[in-house]
Parts: structure tokens; C-alpha cells; sequence
């Protein structure tokens, strides 16, 4: 699928993933959803507006831009979008967390679509700063994106690894934070606050935007903005979202990382629009 | 032609990456600031394919993963304690999991195994890695105990995907292997033959092996000395074979004693052939210190130098 402009709606597609991963979560209340709820427009700007080169049927083609899931078990979304896409039959969705199948409750790289592991975190900026200087050293023209959580950020290797792409010119590189503020016990603010994360990046020498990462729009255009950017910087979107959106008593509850939100709630959910 | 006088084991391995990377393309070092004089080569020749990190041991093993993913022959270069223990959940999740559903060919480049960093203390020391990277499924961890294995070591690693922890020594050590080179799919050299035991020893300690062997053989005591340098993929039936031909077994290590090292690989190996062999494991007691002293003396004080080597070697063989 070429990089080739925005063809489908974003904003339905957003809410159509939503609904999935609610699907999902019915199915296989193992799987994390408050965090896998709030990266649901930056994975969608990603692989239906145009942004990311990929071929579902060719996992490893080398012209295609590498998504590197560093979030990996708040991104079960990517579940239906990877199904949706082509990535492997949606009847897989029926099996998540079930005997045999490879869409675990963490999403491990034996899923199509995945580039690396991810379920321990502050494993993937550090991982796609080497493949963008490979990349970059092959001459290859390929954007490697990295989706992050905030928390996650406190994993030091993130910021070696901050400092090595800045040093190095890595703008092929692009950093999204999926910025929902809250850690497993608590505000992240308050367990170990990042400041003004934007601010503190742009100090690294990061090339950085801001954007509300619920306006599917405003992050697609921001994106796309980081995208067409290459001026030696290391680029980053800091997305400010919500833990567990849209589900009433999991939205933005300092502890909604293990919170196990009632089936019946999701059905109701599901029955009504997206709040 | 071979050269026989010492050199590092580094250098050797280093000025044979240096060679290569003209030809290929996909060779790629990558240093976390730490140097040698043939690295200033590979610098100054190639700079698109030398990085150092600077003092980010973490990010080392992250950008040599991502390296390898993009298809390159990665070298990782950088202190032992630091290139296994500082990173080694970098070690695990980027490299040993993610080799096994994709193709990667990285080689740790660790120098600085047991006391060769003499004065610099624990922090710099090394006794944990054989027991550490064994353990990870998917490396190969290779200890050589002269510079010839160590150039050797060169096509092993660049040839063959997968990952692989050299554990060089600091020290220039003197020269096993003259124009016959080590055989690198054995993973072991019977270097001196002998009935009274077989002394497995790996690295610096395969030297030490041979000094106690020469001190005893005047005695009329008769040890065989193995080198061991392949210390994950040695042929399990030769070295087995060459166990069996012998009454008795040593093993010799600079690392911790009955943690996990040579002295374990051993024994397990003799119970999954089913052969009992009396066993004297000679290893650094387990314990941190901070005594000052040259290696040898070092040696002496943990349990491993020549001398208490050989106390312990003579009363083993009067007992058993």
C-alpha cells in the first residue's frame, strides 16, 4: 500500500476501531484496554492516512516504512486495524488470548505487522534509532515511526537513545507519544513527571509538535507535517490523549491500566454511538 | 603467515573486521566508547559504518539490534561486565527473543574477561558472563585463549547469522596455535595429551592449566589440557569422547566457581552422556573484593592460581 494521501474517513475509521477493540476486550478480557484505547488515532493516522508505506502481503519488504509498536501491550487496536488491513484473516480476532493462536494478551513479533518485541517497555526508540542509521546508511529513503507511551519514558534506555538520534541526524526517525498521563498506579505526574515533554525533547535537539491525540485530524496533520520535515532533526509528536476513552469508570482513572471494565458495560457500549 | 608473537585479542579481531568491511558492505562496528588502536582504523576508513554510542551500553545492544534487522553484520564492541550485565535485558528481548523470528547477526565483542582488568576492580572485572550468556538461547559464546583464535573468531561471526559474545582477555596472552588453526566447529583443542585426567580450561585459565600440568608432569603426573573456546556449541560427542578417555575431569575457569560455568557445562555434559568421572571444579570463589595485587597474586588469593591450582589438582588425584 502506497504512501498516497488520505482515501478513507478518519474519523469513522477511528470510531469503527474503537468499537473492534471493545470487540476484542469481550472476547479476551486478559488483553489491556485503557492503554490500548488511547493510541487509537495515532495508529489510524498511521495505517489509513497515507502516512506509512507497507505491503500487508509482504511483512518484510524493504521499501516499506517501519512502525516500531514500542507500547506493545497498550496496542491491541492494532489487532482489528492489522486484520482489517490485510495483515491475516479477521476470524483471527475470535482467538485472541486462545491456545494456538498468535495474538497474545501482549503482542509479541510472530504477528504479521509487528517489526520487534515489545512487551517490555523502552525497548523500541532504541531499536528503530539503529534501523533509521541503517536505513539511513543504505541510503534508503524509509520513515521509521516509534509509538511510545509516556510512562514508558522513564525506561532510561529512552533517552540514551533520545541523545544518540539527535546526535546522529536521525530525521527519518519520528517519536509518537501516545501522552494519556497515567502509569500502571497512578498520574505519571505524580509518580515521575515528565514536565512539558515537548519542551524537554525540543532541549534534546528534537524537532517536536503537540496535538490533541483525539483529533484524528489534528494528528494526521501534524504527522504529516513531521513526515515531509527533514531538516537533520529527530522529530517527535507529543499526543495528548486518554486512558481508556470513551469507557465511563475506566476514563482517565489513575488505576484504569488494571481496571477489568464489566462485559455487560462494553455491550451497552456497543450498542450506543462512540460518547 | 601467522604471527606468533602475543598481541590482543582485540586487535586481532579487530584488523580482520578492518579488512573486510571494503568488501562487504554489510559490515557494521559499532563501539560504546571504548577504543584500540585498529579501531581508529575502521573509524578513519569507513566512518558511514562506525558508530560509538558514547557510555549507553542499553543503547548498544538497541542500535545493533536495529542494525542487524536492516540486514547489516553487526560488532558490538564494548567492556565485558557492560556489554553483558549493564544491557543484558537488552541482551534478552532485542536480540536473543527477537532472533528467533528474525534473522540477525550480531557478535558482543566483550573484552576485559575475569581479572585482565587488574587494577580496575570488580566494577571492571568479569566472572558472571560465561554463566550469563549461556543462558540465553541463540548465542554462541566464544572464549579464546590466544589471539590467533581470536582473528580466527572473525569469519565464524560474520559468516554465520545468529548471535555470538566473544570473551576476549585484556592481556596479551601467549600463543596457542601456529599455522594449525584452532578447529572452530569442534569448539575445543586437545592441546596436550595425558592419562592421569582431563583439565577442560577456557581463556587465560587454558594457560594456567598448561603451567600446573608441566609442574606436575615432573612428578610423573599426567594431564591432558582441552582447550575450550566454544563454550555453547562444542561437538558434545568429541569433547564427551575425550572425557571418557580419561579417569578423571578439572575444569579451570576465571569466573565464578559452581555458578553455572565451565564447571557446570561439564558436569551436565558427563550426566547427559551417563559417564561418571570423579570432578574437581577449579573456579574464583564467589565473592566480591577489592584487594589490590598483580593477577596472579589475584589468582592466588581466589582460588585459582598456578600454585593453589596445583595443591588442589595433587591432593584431587591422591584422593580419587
Amino acid at each position: 500500500m502506497e504512501a498516497s494521501g488520505v482515501n478513507v474517513d478518519l474519523r469513522a475509521k477511528a470510531e469503527w476501531v474503537w468499537r473492534q477493540t471493545l470487540e476484542v476486550y469481550r472476547r479476551a478480557p486478559e488483553v489491556r484496554l485503557a492503554s490500548s484505547l488511547s493510541p487509537i488515532e495515532i495508529f489510524v493516522s498511521l495505517y489509513y492516512g497515507g502516512l506509512l508505506r507497507f505491503d500487508p502481503q509482504r511483512t518484510n519488504w524493504e521499501e516499506r516504512d517501519r512502525c516500531i509498536i514500542s507500547k506493545g501491550h497498550g496496542s491491541i487496536c492494532m489487532y482489528p486495524i492489522l486484520a482489517d488491513l490485510g495483515y491475516f484473516p479477521a476470524e483471527e480476532l475470535e482467538r485472541v488470548c486462545q491456545a494456538g493462536s498468535f495474538l497474545g494478551g501482549i503482542p509479541d513479533p510472530v504477528i504479521p505487522g509487528y517489526e520487534t518485541v515489545n512487551g517490555s517497555l523502552g525497548h523500541g526508540l532504541g531499536v528503530a534509532s539503529g534501523m533509521a542509521l541503517g536505513l539511513k546508511v543504505k541510503g534508503g529513503a524509509q520513515d521509521v515511526f516509534v509509538v511510545t507511551g509516556d510512562g514508558e519514558l522513564h525506561e532510561g534506555a529512552n533517552w540514551e537513545a533520545i541523545m544518540f538520534a539527535a546526535q546522529n541526524k536521525l530525521d527519518n526517525l519520528t517519536l509518537v507519544v501516545d501522552d494519556n498521563r497515567i502509569c500502571m498506579l497512578g498520574f505519571t505526574d505524580e509518580i515521575n513527571s515528565l514536565g512539558v515533554l515537548a519542551d524537554r525533547l525540543g532541549g534534546f535537539g528534537w524537532n517536536c509538535l503537540e496535538v490533541d491525540g483525539h483529533d484524528v485530524m489534528a494528528v494526521h496533520a501534524a504527522l504529516t507535517t513531521l513526515k515531509k520535515t527533514r531538516d537533520g532533526r529527530p522529530k517527535a509528536l507529543v499526543a495528548r490523549t486518554i486512558k481508556g476513552r470513551g469507557v465511563p469508570g475506566l476514563e482517565n482513572a489513575p488505576l484504569s491500566h488494571v481496571m477489568s471494565p464489566k462485559i455487560d458495560l462494553i455491550d451497552s457500549l456497543l450498542q450506543e454511538s462512540r460518547p | 603467515m601467522t604471527e606468533l608473537k602475543p598481541r590482543a585479542m582485540r586487535d586481532a579481531l579487530l584488523e580482520r573486521v578492518w579488512q573486510n568491511m571494503a568488501d562487504d558492505e554489510r559490515l557494521f562496528f559499532v563501539a560504546a566508547d571504548f577504543g584500540a588502536p585498529t579501531l581508529d582504523r575502521i573509524r578513519g576508513d569507513f566512518p558511514k559504518r562506525f558508530i560509538n554510542v558514547g557510555i549507553a551500553e542499553q543503547n548498544l545492544i538497541n542500535v545493533s539490534a536495529g542494525l542487524a534487522l536492516e540486514g547489516f553484520k553487526v560488532f558490538a564492541y564494548a567492556i565485558a561486565p557492560f556489554i553483558t550485565m549493564r544491557c543484558y535485558e537488552q541482551c534478552r528481548t532485542n536480540l536473543a527473543l527477537l532472533s528467533t523470528v528474525r534473522p540477525m547477526n550480531v557478535t558482543l565483542v566483550g573484552v576485559g574477561a575475569g581479572y585482565s582488568y587488574v587494577v580496575s576492580g570488580p566494577t571492571h572485572q568479569c566472572y558472571e558472563d560465561i554463566t550469563l550468556m549461556r543462558t540465553l538461547p541463540g548465542f554462541s559464546v566464544l572464549s579464546p585463549a590466544d589471539h590467533i583464535t581470536a582473528g580466527h573468531l572473525f569469519d565464524r561471526c560474520a559468516g554465520r547469522p545468529g548471535l555470538k559474545y566473544l570473551r576476549f582477555d585484556a592481556q596479551n596472552l601467549p600463543v596457542l596455535y601456529g599455522e594449525a588453526a584452532p578447529d572452530l566447529d569442534k569448539g575445543f583443542t586437545l592441546l596436550q595429551d595425558g592419562t592421569d585426567a582431563t583439565v577442560v580450561a577456557t581463556g587465560y585459565m587454558v594457560h594456567t592449566a598448561l603451567k600446573v600440568a608441566e609442574s606436575v608432569a615432573k612428578d610423573g603426573i599426567k594431564l591432558a589440557v582441552v582447550d575450550l573456546f566454544d563454550l555453547s556449541g562444542f561437538d558434545a560427542d568429541a569433547l564427551a569422547g575425550a572425557l571418557a578417555a580419561r579417569p578423571r575431569l578439572i575444569s579451570m575457569e576465571e569466573g565464578f566457581s559452581g555458578r553455572g560455568g565451565v564447571d557446570s557445562l561439564l558436569r551436565d555434559l558427563l550426566s547427559r552422556k551417563g559417564l561418571e568421572r570423579p570432578t574437581l571444579g577449579i573456579g574464583v570463589e564467589p565473592a566480591y573484593r577489592f584487594e589490590l595485587g598483580d593477577r596472579a597474586t589475584l589468582h592466588e588469593q581466589v582460588g585459582i592460581g598456578p600454585l593453589v591450582a596445583e595443591t588442589r589438582v595433587r591432593a584431587f588425584l591422591k584422593r580419587q
